[in-house]
C-alpha cells in the first residue's frame, strides 16, 4: 500500500524534475534538475527491490556524469548574450517532431493493460548475488564484450586527451 | 516492524547524529591544540578549562556575524550549498556500525543504524554526491576564485574516487560481502584487513585525505592563490557550515577506514578477560571510538606536517601513481585468491 503511494509521489516528482530540465532557462539549474530526476529514478529502482541498480545509478550518474556536465557547463559560462539564436521553422519543427514522439508513446499505453508478462517477475533478481551470477552465468558473452567496448571507448579517449602523439 | 523496532531505530539515527555533531564540534577544538603542540605554542587556553569551552565561543562567534550575500549571485543555491554540504557528511554514519549489539530484557539491539546489503557501495555513493555542495556553492558565489576553488574540488574527487574505488573492489573481492557489519565481523580476532590488503589499505587512506579536502590535498581551499577558495563570499555560519562538514568528514573517513582495514569495534585478546556480551559490545564502541580519535589526530598531525601540493603535483599522484597501483593491487589480489588454479595450469 505505502509503495504504492511511494510510487505515484516519485513518479510525479520524477516527471516534474524532467519538466524542469526542459524549462529552465538557466542550464545550471537544468543540470541540477536533471540530478534531482536521477534520485527519483533511482527511488523507483529501491521499489522494484533493486538496490545494487539504485546506488549503482547514483553513483554513474549523479555522482560521476552529472559533476562533469556541471563542471563542463560551469566553465562554458552561459547565459543569455551568449546563447544562440534558432530560426523559428527550426523550433516549429522540433516541437512537432517531439510532440508526435510523446503521442506515439503515449498511444502506446493503450494497450499496456493486455500485456502479459512472459517471464514471472523475480522480486529478488536486483539483488548483487543473484545480479553477479545472472551476469556472470547466464550473459557473459554480452558483458565481456560490453566491457571490452568500455575499454575501447577510454583507449580513444585517452588517445584524444593526448597533445601530441609522436 | 513495530513501533518499539522504529523507537530504537530513531533512538539510535539521533544519538549517531548527536555524537557525530559533538565530536566535529570538539575537533575544531583539537586541530588548534595539536597545531599548538606541533608548534610548540599553547593553543586555544582562554574560554574555560584549558580552553574546553572554545568551541562554543566559536559557534556563538559565527552566529553572531553579519551575515553577508553577495547580490549579484544565485541566491537560492547560494543559501542550499553550505546545507547540502552538512547533509551530505552526515549521511555516512546510518551504515558504519558503532558495536555488536546490546541484549536488554532478552532483545538484542545491533548498534548499527542499518546494515544494508550495499553498504560499501551506499557509503562510495554518498562520498560521490559530496562534491555538489562545493560546486554549487562555488559557482552560486560569482566569484572567480570560489569557481577555481569548486573546480579544483570537483576535478580532485573524480580523479581520486577512481583509485579509491579500485582499492574497494579489492577489499570486497577478499572479504566476499559488500555490507559494511559484516566485514567488521569478519575482523574478529587478529583477521584485520590491513594485514590482507597493506596497499590497498595505504591507497585507501591518501583517497581519504583527498575526498576530505584536508591538507596536503587542501587546493580547493588554498589561500595563497584563490583567497579562500569555494567558500571566499561566504561569511557568517554558512562558511561555519562548510567549516563543519569538513570536520563531519574527517570523523567519518576515519570511522570507515578503522571498520575497513584496522578491525572496526573488534580488539584482539579482550574476550579472554570480558565474558560479559553487554560489556563486549560497550567496549567494542569504546575501542573504535579510540581508532577513530587516533584516526583524527592522524589527520591533524598530517596537516600540521606535510605542505600543500602543487596542482599538477597533486594530478600526477592521482592518475599515475595510485590508479596504477590500485590496479595492481587488484591483480595481486586476484592471483592471490586464484593462486592454486594458476599453480595447477604450470604443474600439469
Amino acid at each position: 500500500m505505502i509503495t504504492t503511494y511511494l510510487f505515484y509521489f516519485l513518479s510525479f516528482l520524477a516527471i516534474m524534475f524532467g519538466l524542469m530540465v526542459v524549462l529552465s532557462k538557466n542550464p545550471i539549474h537544468s543540470v541540477l534538475y536533471l540530478v534531482l530526476c536521477f534520485f527519483t529514478i533511482a527511488g523507483h529502482y529501491v521499489l522494484l527491490n533493486a538496490q545494487f541498480l539504485a546506488v549503482v545509478h547514483v553513483i554513474v550518474y549523479s555522482g560521476a556524469i552529472m559533476v562533469l556536465f556541471l563542471f563542463v557547463i560551469m566553465l562554458l559560462n552561459l547565459n543569455k548574450e551568449t546563447e544562440p539564436h534558432k530560426s523559428i521553422w527550426l523550433k516549429a519543427s522540433a516541437a512537432v517532431a517531439a510532440g508526435s514522439l510523446l503521442l506515439v508513446m503515449v498511444a502506446s499505453l493503450k494497450g499496456a493493460s493486455t500485456i502479459q508478462s512472459v517471464n514471472t517477475f523475480n522480486p529478488n533478481i536486483g539483488l548483487i548475488e543473484n545480479l553477479g551470477t545472472t551476469l556472470f552465468k547466464d550473459f557473459l558473452l554480452p558483458f565481456e564484450v560490453s566491457s571490452i567496448l568500455l575499454l575501447a571507448a577510454m583507449v580513444g579517449a585517452v588517445m584524444l586527451g593526448k597533445k601530441s602523439i609522436k | 516492524m513495530t513501533l518499539g523496532y522504529v523507537i530504537y531505530k530513531l533512538i539510535l539515527a539521533v544519538i549517531v547524529f548527536t555524537v557525530t555533531l559533538l565530536i566535529a564540534m570538539y575537533s575544531t577544538y583539537a586541530e588548534r591544540k595539536v597545531a599548538g603542540f606541533l608548534q610548540d605554542r599553547l593553543g586555544p587556553n582562554r574560554a574555560g578549562w584549558f580552553g574546553i569551552l572554545q568551541p562554543v565561543a566559536d559557534a556563538v562567534k559565527l552566529f553572531m556575524k553579519e551575515e553577508m550575500i553577495p547580490s549579484v549571485s544565485n541566491k537560492t543555491l547560494f543559501i542550499i550549498a553550505p546545507g547540502l554540504s552538512l547533509l551530505t557528511a552526515c549521511m555516512t554514519g546510518v551504515v558504519i556500525p558503532w558495536g555488536t549489539s546490546l541484549t536488554i530484557f532478552g532483545t538484542s539491539y545491533s548498534l548499527q543504524v542499518t546494515d544494508l546489503n550495499i553498504g560499501i557501495l551506499y557509503l562510495f555513493g554518498v562520498v560521490s554526491i559530496g562534491v555538489y555542495g562545493i560546486m554549487i556553492g562555488g559557482w552560486a558565489s560569482n566569484n572567480k576564485y570560489s569557481l577555481l576553488g569548486a573546480m579544483r574540488a570537483s576535478s580532485q574527487m573524480i580523479s581520486y574516487e577512481v583509485a579509491m574505488g579500485i582499492s574497494i573492489i579489492a577489499l570486497i573481492m577478499t572479504t566476499g560481502t559488500l555490507s559494511v557489519g559484516q566485514i567488521a565481523a569478519q575482523q574478529h580476532g587478529w583477521h584485520w584487513n590491513i594485514l590482507v590488503q597493506p596497499l590497498g589499505c595505504l591507497i585507501f587512506i591518501i583517497c581519504a585525505f583527498a575526498e576530505t579536502n584536508r591538507a596536503p590535498f587542501d587546493l580547493p581551499e588554498c589561500e595563497q592563490e584563490l583567497v579562500g577558495g569555494y567558500h571566499t563570499e561566504y561569511s557568517s555560519m554558512k562558511m561555519g557550515f562548510y567549516l563543519f562538514a569538513e570536520y563531519i568528514n574527517m570523523f567519518v573517513s576515519s570511522a570507515v577506514i578503522s571498520t575497513f582495514y584496522f578491525g572496526g569495534y573488534n580488539m584482539p585478546f579482550i574476550g579472554r578477560f570480558v565474558h560479559d556480551g553487554n560489556l563486549l559490545a560497550i567496549l567494542g564502541v569504546v575501542f573504535l571510538f579510540a581508532k577513530i580519535f587516533f584516526g583524527i589526530f592522524f589527520f591533524m598531525w598530517v596537516r600540521w606536517t606535510i605542505p600543500r601540493f602543487r596542482y599538477d603535483q597533486l594530478m600526477n599522484l592521482g592518475w599515475k601513481t595510485l590508479i596504477p597501483l590500485s590496479i595492481l593491487n587488484l591483480v595481486l589480489t586476484g592471483a592471490w585468491m586464484m593462486r592454486h588454479e594458476i599453480i595447477s595450469v604450470f604443474i600439469k
